[in-house]
């Protein structure tokens, strides 16, 4: 959980989604940073054993941060501004055969 | 300056690419510009910067002395990139670098809005500038529990603070630097538990006079003794774990042979940085282990020339030097490039480096004292406990790598990889590399330098499949596929 300093700007706000959770962040943010913001502390499951992840190194080495934005998958939060309106979601972990569309 | 949005808007040929924005690429893409070179700058974040100068022009921290005087040094390298002739591309990731002698130029490979594109340049520096160290600790990779520097990114380019409680873990400036800047932004540090060897002093001492004498680094050190009078510092730590089920919650610390737990709800670590090599490990360039600084850098000659024709290597990326340095760096860099293509003489090139290059001795003094002090203990690039995660994407643990090492008498890293996946998640080692490279180390009784390092290659940043394959196919590629 981060939040804002009082020596900051507050600077505009836009309107996006985390796993359909209306969620409100600061134009000029990157989605990992919002998503912070707003008490995100897990974003990811890992393929390996489902254990959940949240941003680690926020400078695009960790890949930590990887999420569903707009419906592509493995987007680096760290990198991508926030827009106005967008759909982030949870990156789940390994899919099982099951659960994907014939 | 233009500002290059599209992939459309890059041309097909550049007499030089700079990748990274940061001190070096910004004075280098600067510097190329006004010897009349075309020049491209291209960094995957949204703004200029790089990771020291972050959202120095956007920032939305209004109080200066909550990032400090250095950090605002970096406005001066905006404005001189903005009066340049040079092309930037935010958010561009540069996914290949690929020399071809033959043709005497370098094939590109990029990536803006969603789009690849293959372009040409004739020269490329690379200034993608360092990372921090891995700091694997059982727990590190609990939710809540981030670098140092990630912390440092959200203050400068968003304005925000880790709420609750923070602890603080590790060594080196940057740990102290930010510890300062979190408690003038109104954040609440619990601790710092410090990791410094104390017997590192022993071998740095030899090097403090050459501290003393270097005036940039005196002032650190009166900011650090500052913080270390406010702040509640604990020193001497020999041990740590995070705990927490699925986020972090508190710190196990051990020192002087007593451990306590200290609640807290984010965990920074810091041991340090060292220089990103994905990429120049992927061109093929040269490289060694540097033991004072105990990494990996690519080997470069007086004009940051690496051993691959047409690529140069400037700023951190290169050996850490810090801020200062990396943008002296990028400045011979450029001249370098220069001189090469045509655009200097050796005697121009020559009589323009001078001066920078007195500038260079001069912020690197002292330098070497830090590297000896902060050098992080062995149980903290190695972990003794054997269910430490080390490969974080792939979930591999010390225990595993250690076994495979010894048992198995693995070759080196790239056989390790094939053995066990580590490395072969999205981040491509970054994150485990280093301490692969240790465990094998210690389990066989080798240097770091005798052991090597992964051999990675293209793509060094994930693209779409979909881009691949937009990518336009030359008739020869095509033919070569077509049965």
């Amino acid at each position: 959980m981060f939040r804002p300093i009082t020596d900051a700007d507050s600077g505009a706000s836009l309107n996006f989604s985390f796993d359909g959770r209306a969620m409100r962040g600061r134009a000029g943010d990157t989605v990992a940073a919002a998503l912070l913001a707003n008490g995100v502390q897990a974003c990811r499951q890992t393929p390996v054993s489902g254990a959940p992840r949240g941003p680690y190194c926020m400078m695009g080495v960790c890949f930590e941060c990887l999420v569903v934005i707009d419906g592509v998958g493995n987007r680096q939060g760290c990198l991508v501004p926030l827009r106005e309106g967008m759909r982030v979601e949870t990156q789940a972990g390994r899919r099982q055969p099951e659960e994907i569309p014939a | 300056m233009s500002i290059a949005r599209n992939i459309t808007d890059l041309a097909d040929r550049y007499d030089l690419l700079v990748v990274g924005a940061g001190p070096a690429g910004l004075a280098a893409a600067a510097r190329a510009a006004d010897c009349g070179l075309s020049v491209l700058l291209a960094d995957e974040n949204p703004a200029p910067g790089g990771q020291i100068y972050r959202a120095v022009g956007t920032t939305p921290v209004t109080r200066p002395a909550v990032l400090g005087a250095e950090y605002w040094k970096g406005g001066a390298l905006l404005t001189r990139l903005a009066q340049s002739r040079a092309v930037l591309a935010p958010s561009c990731t540069v996914w290949s670098v690929a020399p071809d002698a033959a043709v005497g130029s370098v094939e590109i490979g990029v990536s803006l809005d969603g789009r690849a594109r293959l372009i040409e340049a004739a020269e490329v520096i690379l200034a993608t500038g360092a990372q921090e160290r891995p700091f694997p600790i059982p727990g590190w990779t609990l939710p809540g529990v981030m670098t140092a520097g990630a912390a440092q990114i959200a203050l400068k380019s968003s304005g925000l603070v880790p709420a609750g409680r923070i602890v603080l873990a590790g060594c080196g400036p940057l740990l102290y630097l930010l510890a300062g800047q979190l408690a003038a932004a109104g954040a609440t540090i619990v601790a710092v538990l410090d990791t410094t060897p104390r017997r590192n002093w022993r071998a740095a001492i030899a090097a403090f006079p050459d501290f003393l004498r270097s005036p940039y680094l005196a002032k650190g050190l009166a900011l650090m003794a500052k913080a270390r009078a406010r702040l509640p510092f604990r020193n001497g730590v020999t041990d740590l774990s995070a705990e927490g089920e699925d986020r972090v919650t508190g710190v196990r610390v051990t020192r002087g042979g007593a451990s306590e737990t200290i609640a807290c709800d984010t965990l920074l670590l810091h041991q340090g940085v060292i220089p990103g090599v994905n990429l120049s490990n992927a061109i093929g360039c040269a490289h060694e282990f540097d033991e004072d600084q105990h990494c990996w850098v690519p080997q470069v000659d007086q004009w940051f020339a690496s051993s691959v024709p047409a690529v140069a290597i400037a700023g951190d990326g290169a050996g850490i030097g810090g801020a200062e340095s990396a943008a002296l760096r990028g400045e011979i860099a450029a001249l370098g490039a220069a001189q090469r293509l045509g655009r200097l003489s050796r005697e121009q090139r020559d009589a323009q480096a001078a001066p920078i290059r007195a500038a260079l001795a001069r912020s690197l003094r002292g330098r070497r004292f830090l590297d000896l002090l902060y050098k992080p203990a062995a149980r903290f690039l190695a972990p003794p406990d054997d269910a430490t995660i080390v490969c974080r994407c792939e979930e591999v643990t010390a225990g595993q790598i250690r076994d495979t090492a010894s048992r198995l008498g693995v070759t080196g890293p790239n056989q390790m990889k094939a053995f066990l996946r580590c490395g072969m998640g999205p981040c491509q080692g970054r994150l485990c590399g280093p301490t692969v490279v240790e465990l094998i180390a210690q389990a066989q009784g080798l240097s770091p330098a005798e052991v090597g390092y992964y051999r990675l290659r293209p793509p060094v940043k994930p693209i779409t499949l979909g881009e691949l394959a937009a990518l336009p196919q030359s008739d020869a590629a095509v033919k070569a596929v077509v049965r």
